[in-house]
């Protein structure tokens, strides 16, 4: 099924992107639309938005955004594009973004791209506005029903769990090994933990990056990918399903910052250049303490994070600024606080470049339990942190949830 | 001696056809656009620029300007190079031609007036009165510089 999405941007041509986008586009079956506007739109829109740029390009962004609210376009979603480090962009984008929402009701997903952009980093986008737009009435989805299984087939662990009627019937999870044989050795373990029998699971849903090999061999009802996924779980999790939220993930390897809306996501980034600011860099920090990982996070609460020069802008680098300090008598409490902050840095500096940091803010994810590293990034966003119940399970939650919406019972 | 003239907006339709009409060669985003388009060895639709023009862009501001002002720099930039002269229209409508980006243009009237080029500088005009004496400075302007046509 082929979704029409109005593409609403400036700077793309010259950019050298747009056949990138094009790209991803047909990837993920969707038709690029140009809602066609005139000069008296551009006034129009400016009045309505409220925002006069001074670009021109950004002009008839918002009148192409009017132009969709007055039902003049027939599109399905937007997506809204605009340079990275354009501030007049950047507002107009997150105008739109607004304007779109509230008054057409369709799907957008927000993007601020450079020259190197390229159609795989936008596919994950794309995916999740389709889905958004295919499956808008389930991403709704504010409860769970029935008896499912959720499992998050990630790139470290897999997580999986079996609600039944919203409630958590059991968790399980287990380092990702092969993705197949760890995927089903979580679901018969979350059979046994509830003592169910495999007749009784009505739906099962399946995310993360295992999700398509996984999801075949469960026959899955649902196989999506992790952002609405995750968005739906954290926003369940943490009582968060009207209005503005922000997630934060600090992934095995990657990180995500994801901004929501009623439940459903409209702008995130995905971050993975640098293991410096992932959970394994905070791993070999524990390990080189001679701590797990959860002490890591108690003992970091007792340091003091400026007593410690320590650059992870770089995994190596970062290991390097540790064992220096340790070898020069430095407390260990005061490196584990200085890695959880240099995390929470570098989180903040790339992540939140293009992400609004709206509350409240969700921290998920296995990291999401290292006490020292919440305290971190409040520290560092001056925000209050919520962790909801369950966080390391949240995509397995989320589909688990959304897997019961397809049950059609209500 | 017919002189190379800059025009901004720089895809004015107008101001390239008053330009030529005396004489000048004007230097237009559409003349550097409809040789992009035409180079049969691209193939990145709708103007064939690619990652390497944003690239190029850097020789006229740095990395930390966005890509789309660098992209359109290195198709305008030459032609700031080129130009002997340039004619500089504050305020246009829209329909009078635009780059489509405020900080492109502020950097394209600040390199013109660092080359030390003459330059007339007007006004869109609102009404006709001021239309005529719009296009009566830019003829003035055209004669004015070394060789125009009568």
């Amino acid at each position: 099924m082929t979704v029409k999405v109005a593409q609403i941007s400036c700077g793309t041509e010259y950019s050298g992107v747009q056949k990138e986008i094009a790209r991803a586009a047909e990837k993920t079956e969707m038709e690029l639309v140009f809602p066609e506007v005139d000069s008296s739109d551009i006034k129009r829109a400016m009045e309505a938005i409220g925002l006069s740029p001074a670009s021109s390009g950004l002009k008839v962004m918002l009148a192409r955004a009017l132009v969709i609210v007055e039902g003049r376009a027939d599109v399905d979603g937007a997506i809204v594009m605009t340079c990275f480090r354009c501030a007049e962009g950047a507002l107009v984008r997150h105008a739109i973004r607004r304007f779109l929402h509230e008054k057409a009701r369709i799907p957008v997903i927000s993007y601020s791209f450079t020259e190197r952009t390229k159609a795989e980093n936008l596919l994950l986008r794309f995916e999740a506005l389709s889905n958004m737009i295919k499956r808008r009435f389930l991403l709704a989805r504010k409860k769970h029903e029935g008896l499912t299984i959720g499992i998050d087939s990630g790139s470290t662990m897999t997580k999986g769990v079996a609600m039944k009627d919203g409630e958590i019937l059991a968790f399980h999870w287990l380092p990702t090994t092969e993705v197949v044989v760890s995927g089903l050795k979580v679901y018969k373990e979350l059979l046994s933990k509830a003592s169910i029998s495999e007749g009784m699971v009505e739906a099962v849903g399946v995310t993360g990056y295992g999700r398509f090999m996984l999801g075949k061999e469960l026959n899955a009802n649902l196989m999506q990918e992790e952002i609405t996924v995750c968005s739906k779980g954290a926003s369940f999790l943490g009582k968060a399903q009207e209005g503005n939220a922000t997630i934060i993930d600090i992934g095995g390897a990657d990180n995500k910052a994801i901004s929501i809306y009623d439940g459903v996501p409209y702008s995130f980034t995905v971050g993975g250049v640098c293991a410096g600011a992932s959970g394994r860099f905070l791993e070999i920090a524990a390990s080189r303490l001679g701590v797990d990982i959860e002490t890591f996070g108690e003992i970091a609460l007792k340091g003091d994070p400026r007593k410690i020069a320590m650059n992870a802008y770089c995994i190596v680098f970062g290991m390097h600024d540790l064992v220096t300090a340790l070898a020069s008598g430095a407390r260990k409490e005061d490196v584990a606080a200085a890695a959880c902050y240099s995390v929470a840095e570098q989180f903040f500096e790339q992540q939140f470049q293009e992400v609004e940091a709206k509350e409240p803010v969700l921290q998920i994810g296995g990291t999401s339990l290292i006490k020292g590293l919440i305290k971190a990034f409040e520290d560092t966003l001056k925000m209050k942190i919520v962790v909801p119940p369950y966080s390391q399970y949240c995509g397995a939650v989320g589909a688990a949830i959304l897997s019961s919406g397809l049950l059609g019972r209500s | 001696m017919p002189k190379k003239v800059m025009i901004f907006p720089v895809n004015s339709l107008i101001l390239y056809d008053l330009v030529s009409r005396f004489g000048h060669q004007p230097l237009a985003m559409m003349s550097k656009i409809a040789e992009k388009v035409r180079d049969p060895e691209v193939d990145s639709p709708p103007i064939n620029i690619t990652y390497e023009e944003p690239r190029h862009g850097l020789k006229y501001c740095a990395v930390e300007v966005p890509s789309g002002v660098r992209g359109r720099m290195a198709l305008l930039g030459p032609l700031i190079e080129e130009a002997e002269a340039a004619i500089i229209v504050d305020d246009p409508d829209i329909e009078f031609g635009c780059s489509g980006c405020a900080r492109t243009n502020e950097l394209v009237i600040q390199m013109l007036h660092n080359k030390g080029i003459p330059i007339l500088r007007l006004k869109y005009p609102r009404s006709s009165g001021e239309a005529r004496d719009f296009v009566k400075s830019i003829v003035d302007f055209l004669k004015s510089i070394d060789g125009g046509a009568s």
